[in-house]
């Protein structure tokens, strides 16, 4: 798996997605709670605009600096005993970790939850040089037995009831209990218990390095990160090159945004930090410490319109706030980046011509961008990419932009204007049914399967409006 | 106080009564309005359909259109605030700049100009019936205009407003989304009447008409007893 999951066309994703009511309803109830106490936790911590105010204004300094801090990271991380690898491609990135697995002989790796190595396609890698991956956070453990792709950043498997949970572990497991939530945890804690105890190597993600001192951080709620950097004797981990923070104190303020927006905690529950290879005077930790750092289109963001969508600190708020990716969950968007923020981004690392729907696949309600905790324009960005497929890529369907060229010559002049409000009038009048229309020509055939269409009125408003002012009335 | 009214393309070929309503409720309230003969569209339906050069055009001829008055006032929320980005998509063009921010500047959402710049509470209209209101993405989102028309509709003789839950949840309309991405926005729609009718009130009301059509549309498809109202129909019901 990379970052495109599945093969089908947008408009079959979506209507697959549209029949699937386990998923919708799972999806519904999730954002419900999350964004319930999302709201409750903002309340508490009081003045949220200028926490988000000094987010962004963190986040923007670090990508603007992004050269300046990926060096002093990685002189960081290398003077602590471990090793650099910059990866443009997802194949560099697998390539050189594959070679890791190799020189160690290893058969078995352990990972916490990362959607970076979801973007590259990893375990499919691993897998491929006789690697047997094993998936360490509950949703991704649940989704790989189900062999699903993510739907969200944070809860993978959210478009998985506990039913649904419960048929996976029984036929892929021999789970025989209840699909009670307490039950199935413990059935995957115990299955993962020996996973770590007799795995090579860990490989995790990193939700943010701090550049200053060449430190990993993970934010878990399971502590399954923990254990995934402690077991094992060698360490990899693999970020985005935008996810870095100067010092702790930036680290502090971001990961406690990303803790309140994603799941309403003033902090998670678990933050992992890892700092290289066990020193002399460590008593834990790994004996070699690999971090690869991935490039994948993002470096083409930087000094774009777009550069501010590598602010993003993974949070979901965005998702989990978007009426679209309510009614569609994840997989609809054909991307492991699903929701606004991934509407944004994949047709940016993976090309418009494979996401080209995805800026159109919202009403631009700027839900998104209100919840965001480091205030990306979200919908100003989905914006820019219609402009785009407009201007640049020449994506746009031939009647759209016939329709859009006779916009601009009706509207931009008030003749041509007014006689094509009355002859709008005139055209509808034949499609009308009583007072509505129920079933519209062309595109209007789209809105009125379920919606009738207003009938233009039958009293012009203008010529209302001249002769009261000569002292009559039209009406 | 003189007003120039911005009708909207959508209340020019459906909805004339709104505008009526709009011209009666600002003269009530001691206006003298202005109706500009000239004015065609904001400009929004191709410039959320990403033809920005096209959308601009249109902008320019607005801008002009309304050169002329003290104040915009428009019963449209999400219109409004398209206006009021005028400023920042001309900023780098100096010929337009600074009309173009002279007209954001005295631009005016309805509900936002009777209690802010009028400074009314209480328009002393009357309307029978139980209410709920259906918040406006563009309007309470991006103009920042949302306790104004609860503020006025509170004062209605005879309303009770309910709230409406999810009220922050956009109803699928969405312009040209509503046609392109019609399965989501019919979900969309659907998830809102369900709110609505859960309310019990026999009234909705909002203040743009995007929104109030395709929410009408669905409701009078479902045959639902509720009547869709803009606000203005309300404030100016006696
Ligand atoms: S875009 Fe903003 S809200 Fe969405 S995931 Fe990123 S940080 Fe969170």
């Amino acid at each position: 798996m990379s970052m495109k999951i599945g093969q089908a066309p947008f408009t079959k994703r979506v209507s697959t997605s549209l029949q699937d009511s386990f998923m919708r309803e799972a999806v519904s109830s999730a954002q419900g709670r999350l964004t319930g106490v999302r709201e409750q936790i903002i309340d508490e911590l009081g003045n949220w605009e200028e926490w988000r105010e000094l987010s962004a204004a963190i986040r923007k300094h670090t990508i603007d600096h992004l050269d300046y801090y990926l060096y002093e990271l990685s002189e960081n991380v290398i003077k602590r005993g471990g090793n650099v690898y910059f990866a443009e491609t997802p194949e560099e990135a697998n390539q050189y970790i594959s070679s890791i697995i190799t020189k160690k002989n290893a058969k078995k790796v352990v990972k916490s939850k990362s959607m970076v190595t979801e973007e590259i396609g990893l375990n499919h890698a691993l897998k491929a040089s006789g690697c047997e991956v094993v998936e360490t956070d509950l949703g991704e453990y649940i989704i790989q037995l189900a062999e699903d792709p993510p739907s969200h950043f944070l809860a993978p498997a959210l478009h998985k009831n506990r039913d649904q949970i419960q048929e996976v572990f029984r036929t892929k497991r021999g789970y025989a209990n209840s699909s009670n939530p307490e039950e199935l945890t413990a059935f995957a804690r115990e299955q993962l218990r020996n996973e770590f105890l007799s795995a090579d190597i860990g490989i995790t993600g990193c939700n943010f390095a701090i550049a200053d001192s060449g430190t990993i951080s993970l934010v878990t709620n399971e502590g399954n990160a923990e254990m995934v950097t402690t077991f094992p004797k060698t360490q990899i981990s693999v970020m985005g090159m935008e996810r870095i923070v100067p010092t702790w104190k930036e680290f502090d303020i971001v990961v406690s945004m990303l803790a309140r927006s994603a799941v309403g905690q003033k902090l998670s529950t678990y933050v992992s930090t890892l700092t290289g290879p066990k020193a002399k005077d460590e008593m834990d930790g790994p004996e070699e410490f690999h971090l690869v750092i991935l490039d994948n289109g993002r470096s083409k963001m930087i000094g774009s319109e777009f550069q501010s969508a590598l602010h993003c600190i993974r949070c979901s708020a965005c998702l989990n706030v978007c009426p679209v990716y309510r009614h569609i969950g994840g997989h609809a968007y054909g991307s492991i980046y699903s929701g606004p923020i991934g509407a944004v981004i994949s047709p940016i690392l993976g090309g418009y011509e494979e996401y080209k729907e995805l800026p159109y696949a919202s009403t631009l309600c700027s839900a998104c961008t209100d919840a965001c905790p480091v205030k990306i324009p979200l919908h100003e960005l989905l914006l820019k990419h219609r402009q785009n497929i407009v201007e640049k890529e020449g994506g746009a369907p031939l009647p759209e932009k016939m329709v859009m060229r006779a916009f601009k010559l009706v509207t931009s002049s008030a003749k041509m204007y007014q006689f094509s409000v009355k002859s709008a009038s005139f055209v509808s009048r034949s499609f009308l049914k009583g007072e509505n229309m129920t079933s519209g020509p062309f595109s209007l055939k789209e809105w009125t399967r379920t919606r009738d269409f207003p009938a233009p009125s039958n009293d012009s408003f203008r010529d209302w409006f001249k002769n009261r002012s000569k002292g009559g009335s039209a009406f | 106080m003189k007003v120039s009214l911005f009708l909207t393309c959508l209340i020019d070929v459906f909805s004339s009564e709104i505008g009526k309503d709009t011209v009666e409720l600002l003269e009530k309230l001691g206006c003298e309005v202005d109706f500009p003969e000239g004015q065609t569209c904001c400009g929004q339906p191709a410039y959320n359909s990403g033809y920005i050069k096209e959308a601009k055009e249109t902008m320019k001829h607005m801008i002009n259109t309304f050169r002329h008055a003290d104040y915009v006032v428009s019963p449209s929320g999400s219109c409004m605030t398209m206006l009021k980005e005028y400023e920042n998509l001309f900023m780098d063009e100096p010929e337009w700049a600074n009309k173009a921010e002279e007209l954001s500047n005295k631009s005016y959402e309805l509900t936002q100009f009777i209690v802010e710049v009028l400074d009314i509470e209480d328009v002393g209209a009357r309307y029978e019936g139980t209410a709920t209101y259906h918040t406006s993405c563009h309007m309470s989102r991006l103009l920042g205009v949302d306790e104004s028309p609860l503020t006025l509709l509170k004062h209605v003789k005879g309303l009770h407003v309910v709230p409406l839950p999810f009220k922050q949840d956009c109803c699928g309309f969405g312009g040209t989304f509503s046609v392109k991405m019609a399965r989501i926005s019919e979900q969309m729609v659907d998830e809102k009447v369900h709110h609505i009718k859960s309310t019990e009130a026999n009234v909705l009301i909002g203040a743009d008409c995007g929104c109030l059509m395709n929410i009408g549309g669905r409701i009078n498809r479902l045959g639902n007893p509720i009547e869709v109202k803009h606000i203005a129909q309300i404030l100016n019901h006696s």
